[in-house]
């Protein structure tokens, strides 16, 4: 099944770790039927599916668009019709894991906007805490239904060998992928019934249900008892449109532009063809700085004017909460496994990259001196934008983020270049390991987490990158936890 | 529902309707002027094509005369002007868009998969020799898309919207259509009711296949002032004002069956109805038929605006 790199970049896809092979001529068990399947259908066969998937996508209008790209205003992401396998002992542990996590993060931002007890603790910096942009002051001592702050959570992990997951990074904002997670699983059905009817793969179909319902049961107390939800879309230009209507539709639930949104009295209220209907709950994709022109960017044409004072005098949920990238950037990331010591007095499941905090001298004395070595991020970066693979990088780009680093070292964090995990991918020259990556979607709900099994694996089409962004050219496979 | 939602239900069926209706009224074109009376150089078929569509001032501005090449053009692909057949897609798609969980798949598929074929064919560089191909896509389409939604769709609100989309347009279309025939001058010396007239009453039925209907309901040549009755009062011809408008009245009943209220849009639409139901087609020779088609149209309006500000703002 190996490969030869295309180029002298494939170091790392042959070293690292095969979900599959292990690296060695084995195979491991859960890919049993996936080994045999790919031994046995005709490499033209594998292309025809290929293509079906992606008229599949282009059909239904699954799509996304790419920022500054005057090219395509649309484009689809290449799917991988390989799947991506978990063992249910594998998965329960992640899932353990990913509930920690995100438990966690909900009671720090509790923590951050209320009683500040990690600060007095001093597990964490206060400045990091306070001059942190994505800090929303408005928020202080606002109180949130049942003290859910992270209603929906992306943590992306990847694993570097049979037993270890580690944590890539938190989103807690609002992080998106999950249509692609769902529509990905209605194409292996579709394409490669043969294949699936042969596992036992844990279904995701209910996630939309348990979203709704995870909404619902964070309702505002004074709220009727079938309480309206609503999705909040910045609109069909943005990126992620589809998945918004896409889950909308799934939920039932209306998807509402700002404009369709009015504040009166302190209480939200959509315009319909029959007047305006109190709304209870809503799942905003808009981020922070845009959802009330009142209360943050005046500018802003997407949000709603007076929707900040009704959230917080309580008469409506906003999921995610405000404020939640104050728990979700790379330097907080770093101090996570110390907060959930802290908070819940457990020692982590899921590991935490190692990170140099370039703000501290020593750390960023370190980083100056390994950049050949090390990925360096932007702190509040995301996407793939603005980052440093050293081991990759020509001598010019080390340069120019040595300058970057020194001038504002506050701005960067660093790690080491992990050696991710690959996955057998169809890609030009037949079927090779690709790096992945793994995001599962964690819903907090009013009693608990819950976590549909599996998640949205992202690879890298290209040999040897590490890079598995869609906004980078990273596609997608389906993720089956089998028994 | 939300109003923005009912909003572009409602618009991007009428999007659809009007590519449809601009594509029938460039094949009757195409008919009229191949009449003999053609042949001494008046081109005003074409002209009266681009009126009826209302958009003859925008044409006027860029184009001096109208000719086949021009007016065809102009009304389908010209980026000159707003309602051309390729906008009027690319408006019915983005409606479509804004409102994808409003719509079955099949309906949205067939909005879709139109837009990307119009991105796949380059259509400003069709040659006048292959716009008989695309016009019968066009038309096709809008099959596609109305025969979806009557097929799939939940017969709820989003269905009302979008057929009232479908009737409004469908009667002003009609009522323009009727109007191309007033434009068109017969030659001096040809009389009403000639070969002439006749040829280009024929060429109208047929663009809004009707010619058979005729054929059927009225077991006769083509008369005039039976062509009006066919495409104004007659309620079984599916595209006559009468049947567009007992549409209408339907739909906006179901709409406020469902709401518990009626309102200006309701009452509009009922006394545009009754009006139509007392007319008798002699009345309306004896009084012009550019007149009459001129108020229906304006009344037709009116019932568009009371709908837009009753539900759709």
């Amino acid at each position: 099944m190996q490969s030869c790199p295309e180029d002298g970049r494939g170091g790392e896809a042959r070293l690292a770790f095969d979900e599959m092979t292990e690296g060695g001529g084995g195979i491991r068990a859960p890919y049993e039927k996936i080994a045999q399947w790919l031994d046995a259908v005709p490499r033209e066969q594998l292309q025809q599916r290929r293509l079906e998937a992606e008229l599949f996508f282009r059909r239904g209008g699954i799509t996304f668009a790419v920022y500054g790209d005057a090219q395509g205003e649309e484009r689809i992401i290449p799917y991988d019709i390989v799947p991506r396998v978990l063992a249910r002992a594998e998965w329960e542990r992640l899932a353990r894991g990913l509930e920690q996590r995100v438990k966690t993060l909900n009671l720090y931002l509790a923590d951050v906007y209320g009683a500040q007890n990690a600060i007095k603790a001093g597990i964490v910096p206060p400045d990091l805490v306070w001059q942190n942009p994505a800090y929303r002051p408005e928020m202080a001592g606002v109180e949130v239904p049942h003290g859910v702050y992270v209603h929906i959570g992306g943590i992306d992990v990847v694993r570097v060998d049979a037993d270890d997951f580690y944590v890539l990074e938190d989103n807690a904002r609002t992080p998106s992928g999950v249509s692609y997670m769902l529509e990905g699983r209605e194409i292996s059905i579709r394409l490669m019934p043969e294949l699936f009817s042969q596992h036992r793969v844990a279904p995701i179909e209910n996630y939309a249900n348990e979203l709704l319902s995870s909404l619902r049961s964070v309702a505002p107390r004074n709220s009727a008892a079938d309480p309206t939800v609503a999705l909040l879309t910045p609109g069909q230009f943005n990126s992620a449109y589809y998945e918004h209507s896409f889950l909308a539709d799934k939920m039932g639930v209306e998807l509402v532009e700002g404009r369709d949104l009015q504040v009166k009295d302190e209480v939200v209220y959509m315009r319909t063809t029959e007047g305006p209907k109190r709304v209870d709950v809503i799942y905003r994709r808009i981020d922070d700085e845009f959802i009330d022109p009142l209360t943050f960017r005046p500018e802003s044409a997407l949000g709603v004017p007076g929707l900040f004072a009704a959230y917080a005098a309580g008469n409506v949920t906003l999921a995610n909460a405000i404020g939640t990238g104050a728990a979700d950037d790379k330097v907080i990331y770093s101090y996570i496994p110390d907060l959930i010591r802290f908070y819940l007095d457990e020692e982590p499941i899921l590991k935490n990259v190692p990170t140099w905090r370039c703000r501290e001298p020593e750390h960023l004395q370190y980083v100056l001196d390994h950049l050949a070595e090390l990925v360096v991020k932007e702190t509040h970066g995301s996407g793939g934008y603005g980052m440093l693979v050293g081991p990759h990088a020509t001598k010019a780009e080390i340069e120019t983020f040595r300058a970057l680093l020194k001038a504002n070292p506050e701005g960067y964090i660093a790690q080491p270049t992990l050696s991710l995990s690959t996955c057998p991918t169809f890609v030009e020259s037949g079927v090779a390991p690709r790096h992945v990556d793994l995001r599962p979607f964690v819903l907090s709900r009013a009693d608990g987490v819950r976590i549909v099994p599996g998640g949205l694996t992202r690879v890298a089409m290209r040999d040897g990158s590490l890079v598995v962004n869609s906004s980078q050219g990273g596609g997608l496979k389906d993720t089956w936890v089998i028994e | 529902m939300l109003s923005r939602t009912a909003d572009s239900l409602y618009w991007l069926s009428r999007y659809v309707e009007r590519a449809d209706y601009l594509a029938r009224s460039i094949e009757a074109a195409q008919r009229l002027s191949s009449l003999p009376a053609a042949y001494g150089g008046e081109a005003n078929e074409w002209e009266s094509a681009v009126e009826t569509a209302g958009s003859g001032d925008i044409f006027h501005e860029k184009h001096e005369t109208a000719t086949a090449e021009t007016v065809a053009r102009f009304l389908i692909c010209s980026p000159d002007n707003p309602s051309s057949i390729v906008k009027c897609f690319e408006n019915a798609r983005t409606n479509a868009r804004a409102v994808r969980t409003a719509l079955t798949s099949e309906t949205w598929d067939a909005i879709n998969g139109a837009w990307l074929e119009l991105q796949n064919q380059n259509v400003s560089k069709l040659t006048p020799s292959s716009w008989p191909k695309f016009l019968a896509w066009v038309k096709e389409t809008s099959l596609r898309v109305d025969g979806s939604a009557y097929r799939t769709m939940l017969r709820n609100d989003a269905y009302w919207f979008s057929r009232l989309g479908v009737s409004v347009e469908r009667a002003d279309n009609t009522a323009r259509l009727l109007d191309v025939k007033y434009h068109i001058l017969l030659p001096e010396n040809a009389t009403v009711g000639g070969v002439i007239d006749y040829s280009q009453w024929a060429a109208i039925l047929r663009a809004v296949s009707a010619l058979t209907s005729y054929h059927w309901v009225y077991r006769e040549s083509l008369k005039p002032w039976l062509i009006a009755d066919l495409l104004i009062l007659n309620q079984q011809m599916p595209r006559s004002l009468a049947a567009c408008y007992s549409n209408i009245v339907t739909n906006l009943d179901e709409i406020a069956g469902a709401y518990n209220r009626a309102g200006p849009a309701q009452r509009t639409a009922r006394a545009i109805n009754r009006k139509l139901g007392a007319t008798k087609i002699e009345q309306v020779f004896q009084s012009g038929l550019h007149e009459f088609i001129t108020n229906f149209i304006g009344d037709n309006n009116k019932v568009g605006s009371a709908i837009s500000s009753q539900y759709l703002v």
